[in-house]
């Protein structure tokens, strides 16, 4: 049996995808700056492509950028915003500690160049406060960027409220979307979005490949220089396939999203009531406000790599937050800044569960979840001084 | 590519002397759980010879390989000889480890040498030689 377990990172591509883009690569193949017939397929495809995805998120096709996946959306994103904010006065940008590497190293780059960075407390339930957004806005704030949905632990933001406090007080939101699109209801108008990036390979699209959003009137800076390619705010021959492919996968998850969600929150729940059963872990995140797909937790007194390790064996595909899995010394960043100590984010455990997921499968993830944890402490020193207390139990 | 060489999955799979030896006479523990790898290493020895051993690692794949490892490189042999330990020795037997995991080799040499070193404390004994150099892992700070 195998079960792929790693959603967050990335899917399997779906069959739609797949379809869409096998004739960019076979007959429509032309530059979409042709203006020959082929070329003009090609161009036809693209904004085909462009209008699907606009409609999905509620936008209209000409705010809509094609990249080349979530991490350069976010960097064009915070980078425009800076830009904008630098020729107004206003260098202050906030955020949150649990974002994704392609938005916190975005922002340590920019304080590195003059700009001030608040970043905003995530508390033990991984939701960020909107009255700590509102209290953080400075005259000089330019940007405000929150993550959707995080991608270790799943909780879900109150972006719809920080983007509102962010309108009131005429600075720029933008909202790291990629763990989200596809997988929960979005819609840039309603939830007062000014910016959004999305990746394709998250919602069952290709890899490399993605989307920014950008409201009407925001000046865009560019990160790739060159041709005039999406209104000259991004150089480079258009990934036809992939953007194609990324609109019938989107297409897909936005048509199917209720029905989806419902199946994983069940998945989900019954994973969280499960794993929960093991003495001395914690969930990670709030339980309810939380990815329908995303399970987190904390097992005391074992070490990530080797349940990960173990439970690939056992045909159980799954990632952790645990520094021999980053390759760094420290556990993930998301982890501590929910305050979980070194010592417990070393035992983290994250599944991030498929649509097509079975009970017989979910019942299977209980049992093996529960044996090797169960195993990897009947040898591990820091759980024997835990049982002799000699140490204090965290969780 | 797979992350760990066959050696290393075999003893992270089929750890060797997996356990607690309770009367043990020299018991060393390295490591801490802040930085994700703690050994803890019980000997037997009698007559200068490491009887048995046994061990307890909390660590990733590659720290419980070379627990494992060290314990099967020391078993049997006179204290003189597994004082000279060597984490090379130890990831050498196990086909290599990543560069970023060499750190795991080391924490076994020294739990083995301060399990030795409780020892020879206890008992009285000198440390004959000095430790040898690491090998691998400068890369480590
Ligand atoms: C929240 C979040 N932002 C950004 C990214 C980066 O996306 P991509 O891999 O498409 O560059 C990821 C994916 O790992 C993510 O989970």
């Amino acid at each position: 049996m195998i079960i792929y377990a790693d959603n967050a990172a990335t899917t399997k591509m779906s069959r739609a995808a797949i379809e869409a883009m096998l004739p960019c690569m076979e007959e429509q193949y032309g530059n979409p700056s042709s203006l020959y017939s082929l070329g003009q397929q090609a161009k036809e495809i693209l904004e085909k492509a462009r209008e699907e995805i606009a409609a999905v998120i509620g936008a209209s096709p000409k705010e809509i950028i094609f990249t080349s996946g979530g991490s350069e959306a976010d960097n064009q994103a915070i980078r425009s915003a800076a830009e904008i904010g630098r020729r107004n006065g206003k260098m202050h940008i906030i955020s949150t500690a649990f974002e994704h590497h392609a938005v916190l190293h975005t922002l340590e780059k920019l304080e590195r160049e003059g700009f001030s960075v608040t970043l905003l407390d995530v508390h033990e339930d991984g939701l960020v406060r909107v009255e700590e957004v509102e209290d953080a806005i400075r005259e000089d704030t330019c940007l405000v960027t929150v993550m959707t949905a995080n991608n270790e632990i799943g909780t879900i933001q109150p972006i719809r409220e920080i983007g509102a406090a962010c309108r009131r007080r005429g600075v720029l939101f933008h909202t790291d979307a990629v763990q989200a699109v596809g997988h929960i209801s979005l819609d840039v108008t309603n939830d007062n979005i000014d910016m959004l990036s999305a990746s394709a390979h998250k919602f069952h699209g290709p890899k490399g490949v993605g989307f920014l959003y950008a409201r009407k009137g925001i000046r865009l800076s560019n990160l790739i220089e060159g041709g005039a390619q999406e209104r000259g705010k991004r150089a480079g021959t258009e990934n036809v396939a992939g953007v194609a492919g990324m609109a019938a996968a989107l297409k897909e998850a936005a048509a199917h999203r209720e029905e989806n969600a419902a199946h994983l929150t069940a998945v989900r729940d019954r994973l969280i009531e499960g794993l929960g059963q093991i003495p001395h872990c914690a969930l990670n995140g709030d339980a309810k406000r939380r990815l329908p797909g995303n399970v987190s937790f904390c097992f005391e007194g074992i070490e990530g790599e080797s349940l990960l390790l173990l439970l690939d064996d056992k045909g159980i595909q799954a990632s952790s937050g645990s520094a021999c899995t980053s390759g760094s010394l420290d556990p993930s960043h998301v982890l501590l800044a929910i305050g979980r100590v070194h010592d417990v984010a070393h035992g983290s455990l994250r599944l991030t569960i498929g649509e097509d997921i079975t009970e017989e499968e979910t019942d299977y993830i209980i049992r093996s979840v529960t044996e090797v944890v169960a195993y990897l402490r009947s040898f591990s020193p820091v759980w024997r001084d835990l049982c002799a207390g000699k140490t204090k139990f965290i969780l | 590519m797979a992350l760990y060489s066959e050696k290393v999955m075999d003893h992270f799979r089929n750890p060797r002397n997996v356990g607690v030896i309770e009367d043990a006479n020299g018991i060393g523990e390295v490591g801490n759980a802040k930085c994700g790898d703690i050994m803890k290493m019980y000997l037997k020895i009698e007559d200068d010879i490491v009887k048995d051993v046994k061990f307890e690692t909390f660590g990733c794949g590659s720290a419980i390989a070379s627990s494992s490892m060290a314990t099967e490189l020391i078993k049997g042999k006179p204290v003189s000889e597994a004082m000279k330990l060597t984490n090379k020795a130890v990831a050498e037997a196990l086909d290599g480890l990543p560069a970023y995991k060499m750190h795991c080799s080391v924490l076994a040499e020294e739990a083995i040498r301060s399990a030795l070193e409780d020892y020879q404390s206890r008992t009285g004994e000198r440390i004959l030689c000095d430790p040898p150099a690491h090998i691998g892992a400068e890369e480590e700070e």
